[in-house]
């Protein structure tokens, strides 16, 4: 028992002097989390023009289903989820799989390299690959000159490529992130049931299969909900990369929020409504992983 | 055959690297290049990098940006390591049950998303500006408040304590320090990766801050640096070479950070899911 490590005697005391330790920050995570949580909800269902809220039930939520600006963050966000977490999941899984090999040389550059991205700023990096991937950007013209295109490419202001162009930045940004969870988990596998398992003669697709996809399942479950999350809340790179734009076509959710709190006529009511779709997507994307990790 | 797949390795690896630090190379070589050099795809540095300085520092106030995330930034990182420290070393030390529901509560804040947050946090902040203007929007205080305290530096410290060992604190009480004494002599001494660690991480996520400063910075002179940078960004005509010095200046502070303390850094980010 730990109770026996503060001593009997002044138990009494200890006890209050222990929530004296923590009652500073549990005021702080409830005023600046809980407490805004619920003005939020108690928002959304209210509307109106600036501070002029009045109530109105559920019409926001009603709302929600025929506002097509709306529908089109939702989808756009979905978008990068499905195609842009699985890529840099792989991707970061692979990488940390290469270089664990221990005989692998130069290990330290390598990892090093790919994890750099994570130094910078979201807005710095983002303004660096908006001109990178600009119309008369340097991709563009490097695939001129080595005639992979005839021409440029409009990587921002098609709506297509725009999209591929915010896919392509976070995956940039975001992978060595991820690598660095893979590679821990990796190196706490216990190297005996690699060999236990070549002696039993398992190919190393096979062994890859058995073993360290079973071992990595918390980190993969970790890392995908916190992509999840970091993705349901992308904000930075759209806002300084496409602006959300060509149109609509990359606005993520996060800014459909901002817009219509600080950038348009403010209706904080149905702002809150759109920010409680993302609470609800969390919890229902983290409870779907959180099975799928659990069944297999 | 192994040979085959070691190249592959090697190459793979190499353009993975390539990729990554590609972007940066690009960055500080179009710092010391003129605008035009920059568009038209040069790649070799210039010297050129003392104009662009001067011509950044004439049309806009760099070291107030600057001065503005270093104070937001070193002040969140020291109330925060206090807060989630003193937090973290709580739940651990003196655990008991009803500390253990406060603390998967608490734990729960890490599946709110800020977007939910920006709202009803900004108008906690514009009704505060009505009494107590000095602690309202477009003040430092109204960045830093909402920020400091995360259940993710209060669990990575509990999560630590956990390999703390408690005959110190044993012997700190023998020798008749106060229970905040044993912390502040015994724990907080014992605990420095720890705390370095943390540093980084907030340190870096403070500077980096964007979304929420966005918000409640309203005046030009109370710019942080990632605003001023979104700023540059958007403009209709931009000097690349300009633009690209700022964001070198502005990505130093962090590269430091994240060369001379690489280990604590990665330790910081594992951590906390161990």
């Amino acid at each position: 028992m730990r109770g026996t490590a503060v001593g009997r005697s002044n138990r009494n005391q200890s006890r209050i002097i222990g929530w004296l330790f923590i009652i500073f920050a549990v005021f702080m995570i409830a005023a600046f989390y809980f407490y805004p949580m619920i003005q939020a909800l108690l928002l959304s269902f209210k509307s109106g023009r600036g501070a002029n809220l009045h109530f109105t039930g559920l019409a926001n939520y009603k709302r929600l289903f025929t506002d097509s600006v709306f529908l089109t963050a939702v989808k756009n966000t979905f978008l990068f989820l499905i195609v842009q977490v699985p890529i840099m999941i792989v991707l970061a899984m692979f990488i940390s799989v290469l270089l664990n090999d221990s005989k692998l040389r130069f290990k330290g550059f390598f990892r090093t390299a790919i994890f750099l991205p994570c130094v910078t700023s979201l807005v710095a990096y983002s303004v660096v690959f908006k001109y990178l991937f600009g119309a008369d950007g340097l991709i563009n013209l490097a695939l001129l000159k080595m005639h992979l295109i005839a021409s440029p490419i409009m990587w921002i202001s098609d709506p297509f490529w725009a999209k591929i162009t915010i896919i392509i930045a976070i995956t940039w940004r975001w992978t060595g992130y991820n690598m660095i969870f893979y590679l821990s988990a990796l190196q706490n596998i216990d190297q005996s049931i690699y060999e236990a398992a070549r002696i039993d003669g398992a190919s190393s697709i096979r062994q890859f299969r058995s073993i360290t996809i079973p071992m990595l399942k918390p980190i993969i479950l970790f890392t995908s909900i916190t992509s999840t999350i970091g993705t349901l809340q992308l904000f930075d790179e759209i806002v300084n990369i496409t602006k959300g734009g060509p149109g609509n076509a990359t606005l993520s959710i996060s800014q459909y929020i901002y817009n219509l709190s600080f950038k348009y006529t403010p209706d904080f009511g149905y702002a809150a409504t759109v920010s409680y779709t993302i609470v609800a997507m969390i919890i229902v994307l983290s409870v779907i992983q959180f099975k799928a990790a659990g069944d297999k | 055959m192994t040979s085959f797949k070691r190249t592959g390795t090697y190459v793979f690896l190499s353009l993975a690297a390539l990729i990554s630090i590609f972007p940066f190379l690009w960055m500080i070589v179009s710092a010391t290049n003129l605008s035009v050099d920059v568009s038209q795809g040069r790649l070799l540095p210039g010297l050129h990098l003392f104009d662009n300085f001067r011509k950044l520092t004439d049309s806009i106030d760099l070291g107030q940006s600057m001065w503005n995330s270093a104070k937001i930034s070193i002040t969140t990182t020291v109330l925060a390591l206090l807060i989630a420290s003193l937090a973290g070393y709580g739940f651990e030390i003196y655990r008991s049950r009803a500390k253990d529901i406060v603390f998967n509560i608490l734990l729960l804040s890490m599946m709110i998303p800020f977007a939910a947050l920006m709202v009803p946090l900004y108008q906690m902040f514009a009704s505060i500006s009505r009494s107590v203007p000095s602690m309202g929007i477009n003040t430092v205080t109204s960045v830093i408040l909402p920020t400091m305290t995360t259940a993710f530096l209060i669990f990575f410290f509990r999560q630590s304590t956990k390999m703390f060992p408690k005959e110190l604190l044993e012997a700190g009480r023998m020798d008749g320090l106060s229970e905040l004494g044993v912390f502040f002599r015994i724990y907080v001494p014992t605990m420095r990766t720890t705390y370095a660690a943390g540093a980084i991480i907030t340190f870096l996520s403070s500077w980096n801050n964007y979304l929420w400063p966005l918000i409640v910075l309203q005046s030009p002179e109370k710019r942080t640096i990632p605003l001023l940078i979104s700023n540059l960004g958007s403009s209709y005509s931009p000097d690349y070479g300009v633009i690209m010095t700022a964001i070198v200046i502005s990505t130093l502070p962090t590269a430091l950070v994240f060369f001379l303390m690489q280990k604590h850094f990665v330790a910081g980010m594992v951590g906390s899911v161990k």
